[in-house]
Formats: C-alpha cells, structure tokens, sequence
C-alpha cells in the first residue's frame, strides 16, 4: 500500500458505527513492550535503534498473512507525510518528531498500528469505532501473543513488563475511549467528570492524546496506572464508569432539548450554515462548528447528513490531509481557504 | 513548549520556590508525575534522617550519581532528570529507589497481569505464588476463611512443587 492511497479513504474507526457510537467516538488500546535483550532507547545508540528495528520489522512481517499490515520507515518520509499519520491516528508525535531508526506498521482497515522506536521498542495499538473494549484486548493480546512465540520481551516476575518510564511498566497497557462530549462542555459539568475521574485514577486528554487541546469537544479517557491490576480489571474499570459519563451526557443534552430546543436547533443550524459557505475558516473554528453539527445530527436537528462523515471532516480538515487533498505545500491562510473550499465540497455532496 | 525530560509537550508547569528563588519546570503529565513524586520521597528522605529543611539537595543528588546500573551504565540521577530508564536491568539495578516511586504512582508494586508465554515455568510459578499470597491476603482480610483455606492448601502445593527444582537452579 502506498501513502498517497489513504487519501481516499479513511480508517475504520471513524465509521461512525458499534455500541453508542453517537457519543463514543473510538475505543483504543495500547500496550508497550520492549525487547529484553536491548537497552532502553535513551541509551541506544543508531546501531542499536537499527537492530531493534530490523528484528522488529522481521517479526512483524511475519504477522502479515494473519494482520496483513504495510510497513513504513518513519525516517525516509516526509514531514508532511508524518504529520499526516499523526493527523489519522496511526502514530503518535513521538514517533513523527522523533529520531534515529523507527518505523510504524498498520493494517489496511487503520485499525491496528505498531510502532517500532517510539518510547519503547514496540507500541502495539489497536483502535475501533465505538465503545469496544473487549474486540480490542482481544485482538491487541492476540498480536503480542504472536510476537511473543518469536521474541522475548523484557519482563521482571514481580514487576511485570519493563518499560522505559516507569509510569508503564507491570501490563504496559494504555486503554482509551475518546468521546464527544458538547452538553457536558456548553453547561461546564465537564469539569465535574474531570474530578471524578481523577480520583478514581482515570486520566482525561485530549483528541491527540497526552498535551492535546480537547479540540471539537473531543476527550480521551483512559486508565493512569498500570501496575498491580489486570489487564482485564484495568478495562472492566473503564467499561464500569463509561456509560455513566454517556448517561450523563445524554440527560444533559435532553434538558437542552426539553429547556430550550428552539435555541439549540439555532445554534447546529447556524453551525451547518457556516460550514456549508464559508469562504475561509480556521481548523479551530471548523471543530467548533463540526461538533455542533454532530450533536445536532444525533438529536435529530439536522436532516440528511450522516455522522460517519462528520467522523471523517474532523480529521480531513487538519492541515496536512488538506495539503495531501491539495497536493502541495499551503501556508496558514491558504489552508483556512482550503478548508473552507473541501467543507463547501462535501456538504454539497450530501444534499 | 516541550517537556524539559522528554520529546512530549509540556502541559504541566511548576514553579518551585526554593530559598526564596522560583525556579520554573516545564513537564508533560508523566514526566510531572514522576517529578512531583520524587520531590515528595526526597523530602521524606531528608526529614528522616533528621537533616535541617534547607539541607543541600545536591549533595543527595551527588549520592543518587553513585548509583550505576551495571549493564547499561545509567545513573539514578539521569534518570530522574530525563525519566526514563537506560535498560531493563534498571528495575533491579535500582529496585530499592525505584519501589517506592513505583508504589507512590500505581500503589502497587506487585504485576498480577498478563505473563509471557514463553517465561520459564519456575518463574511462573513463582508468579503464581506471589499472586496467591497477595489473594490470601485479601480472603483473611475479608473473613472468606473457606477460600483462604482453599489459597492455603494451593500455596501449600505450589512451594512443594517448585521446591525440589528450585534447590538445583543458581540464583541469577
């Protein structure tokens, strides 16, 4: 598979389908593993960052008949093109804005990524659209468990599995559920579910993960800690608290209804008006907007149009899918200009 | 802004006021974890060994210098100033510093999660024990005295098992 073909399609996850998928965007799990037999890779050096990818690609295109997976070496692309993974979800800043030999495989669907040198030598990811906790362990633990036939991990009997920082070590395993929450954020109760979740070790961040704005009323809920629990205790405590916060959120959105409804079918019909003519609009203003939209279209406010591409012009609308879209390089305002020219195109398409 | 420890961005900033003087940090959330956990045990630390508020940090950290892992040459020290570790023999090179930092950002320091497949079957069982002990622990605790009963003669079993093996093996 080549680069340029993913232009023209986007990753399963955003197929705006599975369990409460009006609120549950994607569920994702990570888990992070190192080779024993290598150092950390603060103290390895290109040499050894390059035997650790080699072993690591070997053993990954073994996976292929099973996962069929393409494999990418992170150092031979281009900026825009890292940006461009990152903007889908396949590999994280770290990765793209990293160093020395690393790389990154995903499957055709976008659903599994393994990242190869990123913070540890191997960051297996799998992510599907809606709340999906149980698909996800499922098919993460069956891919380590394939890798694990050929290589060994580095692994302490007490301690579990030894990562580079120690906030991952014991399971290794980062599960997360990204959810749109708009009622939650209009009436500020937001700030509620954030102290809750903290106390119960729960960490919040935002659409691109750790330090990421919680941009279009996007958060990432996820487990803090990764020692001295399953991996299945770690899930079942995300899948107990989830539905709460959709509940919540959901009752907050029909009081929105119930109180004012006229105003609220105000507010997504102006969303849809703006993003349907606008000339020129900025990424952040099109996030905005674009979660407006989706919440009308989950009420029921806005006719004809389907949240699979509301899913899909979140993340066609950031800055290097435009440039890809474009072919070419588009500074900051030629892009607003973009942006607002591919919106136009695409509600269009829908009536 | 950048994380002063690692490539990720800084979302978290502390500003310390030590002697009067603030000094800024720039973390991002792991990194600020662990910064604020070892801030907390060095205080400790220092208060129990009985050493004035202001005592010299650098001297403790000068101590922490001295602390080498064998197989890949790290110091205690870099470690806590870039946060993450030089290899997997860290966790034992550095098991007396590292456990209680372990503890202060899981609460816990006993793994009871997947085991490779391929770990020898004497450490699994060594596993298995640990995880039975901790059970045990739990039942008692609980009053389920029938399941710590059932806990007991499992354990019972399991160390007779591995004994006879174990006695040949050479600690690693």
């Amino acid at each position: 598979m080549k680069l340029e073909e993913l232009i023209q399609s986007s990753g399963e996850w955003l197929r705006g389908e599975g369990p409460e998928a009006d609120i549950v965007i994607s569920t994702r799990i990570r888990l992070a593993r190192n080779l024993s037999q290598f150092p950390f890779l603060t103290r390895a050096d290109d040499a050894a960052r390059a035997e650790i990818e080699r072993i690591l690609h070997a053993q990954i295109a073994r996976l292929t008949p099973r996962k069929a997976l393409n494999y990418f070496d992170v150092t031979t692309l281009q900026r825009l093109d890292r940006q461009f993974l990152v903007e889908r979800q396949l590999i994280s800043r770290e990765l793209a804005e990293g160093h020395g030999p690393r790389g990154v495989a995903f499957s055709n669907a976008e659903n599994a990524s393994l990242m190869v040198n990123e913070e540890d030598h191997l960051r297996i990811q799998v992510l599907h659209s809606g709340l999906a906790l149980e698909e996800c362990w499922k098919e993460i633990n069956q891919i380590d468990d394939m890798l694990e036939e050929q290589v060994s991990f580095a692994f302490h009997q007490q301690l579990g599995y030894l990562t580079a920082c120690p906030t991952n070590c014991g399971t290794g395993i980062r599960t997360s559920v990204m959810l749109h929450l708009p009622a939650l954020v209009q009436t500020k109760e937001i700030q509620k579910v954030f102290q809750a979740l903290h106390k119960i070790g729960l960490a919040v961040r935002g659409l691109y993960g750790e330090g990421s704005q919680a941009m279009g009323d996007f958060y990432q809920i996820s487990n803090q800690t990764t020692l001295g629990k399953s991996e299945e205790a770690l899930i079942k405590n995300l899948k107990d608290v989830i539905p709460n916060i959709i509940a919540y959120e959901r009752r907050v959105r029909g009081e929105m209804v119930k109180e004012n409804k006229q105003q609220l079918h105000d507010m997504v019909s102006r969303a849809y008006g703006i993003l349907k003519s606008a000339q020129t609009i900025t990424s952040e203003e099109t996030m905005q907007h674009l979660s407006s939209l989706r919440m009308g279209i989950n009420l029921g406010l806005i006719e004809g149009l389907r949240i699979p591409t509301v899913n899909e012009l979140f993340i066609f609308t950031q800055p290097a899918h435009l440039q890809k879209l474009r072919h070419g390089t588009l500074d900051s305002s030629e892009r607003n200009i973009a942006r607002a020219t591919y919106l136009r195109e695409r509600l269009a398409e829908q009536n | 802004m950048k994380c002063q420890s690692c490539p990720s961005p800084a979302t978290l900033h502390i500003t310390e006021i030590i002697k009067g003087t603030a000094a800024e940090h720039h973390f991002c959330e792991e990194c600020a974890q662990l910064y604020l956990n070892q801030a907390e045990s060095t205080k400790g630390s220092e208060m129990a060994a009985g050493e004035p508020a202001d005592a010299d940090s650098e001297s403790n950290l000068d101590d922490l210098d001295q602390l080498v892992c064998p197989n890949c040459g790290i110091t205690f020290k870099e470690f806590r100033k870039q946060g993450r570790l030089g290899c997997p023999h860290d966790y034992v090179a550095f098991q007396d510093e590292l456990l209680p930092l372990l503890e202060s950002i899981h609460g816990s320091t006993e793994h009871k999660g997947k085991i490779p497949r391929h770990t020898p079957e004497d450490s699994r069982k060594q596993y298995r024990l640990i995880k039975l002990r901790g059970e045990l622990k739990a039942a008692v605790a609980e009053e389920s005295y029938e399941r710590a009963a059932r806990l007991r003669d499992e354990i019972q079993s399991l160390e007779k098992e591995s004994a006879a093996p174990h006695s040949e093996q050479e600690a690693e």
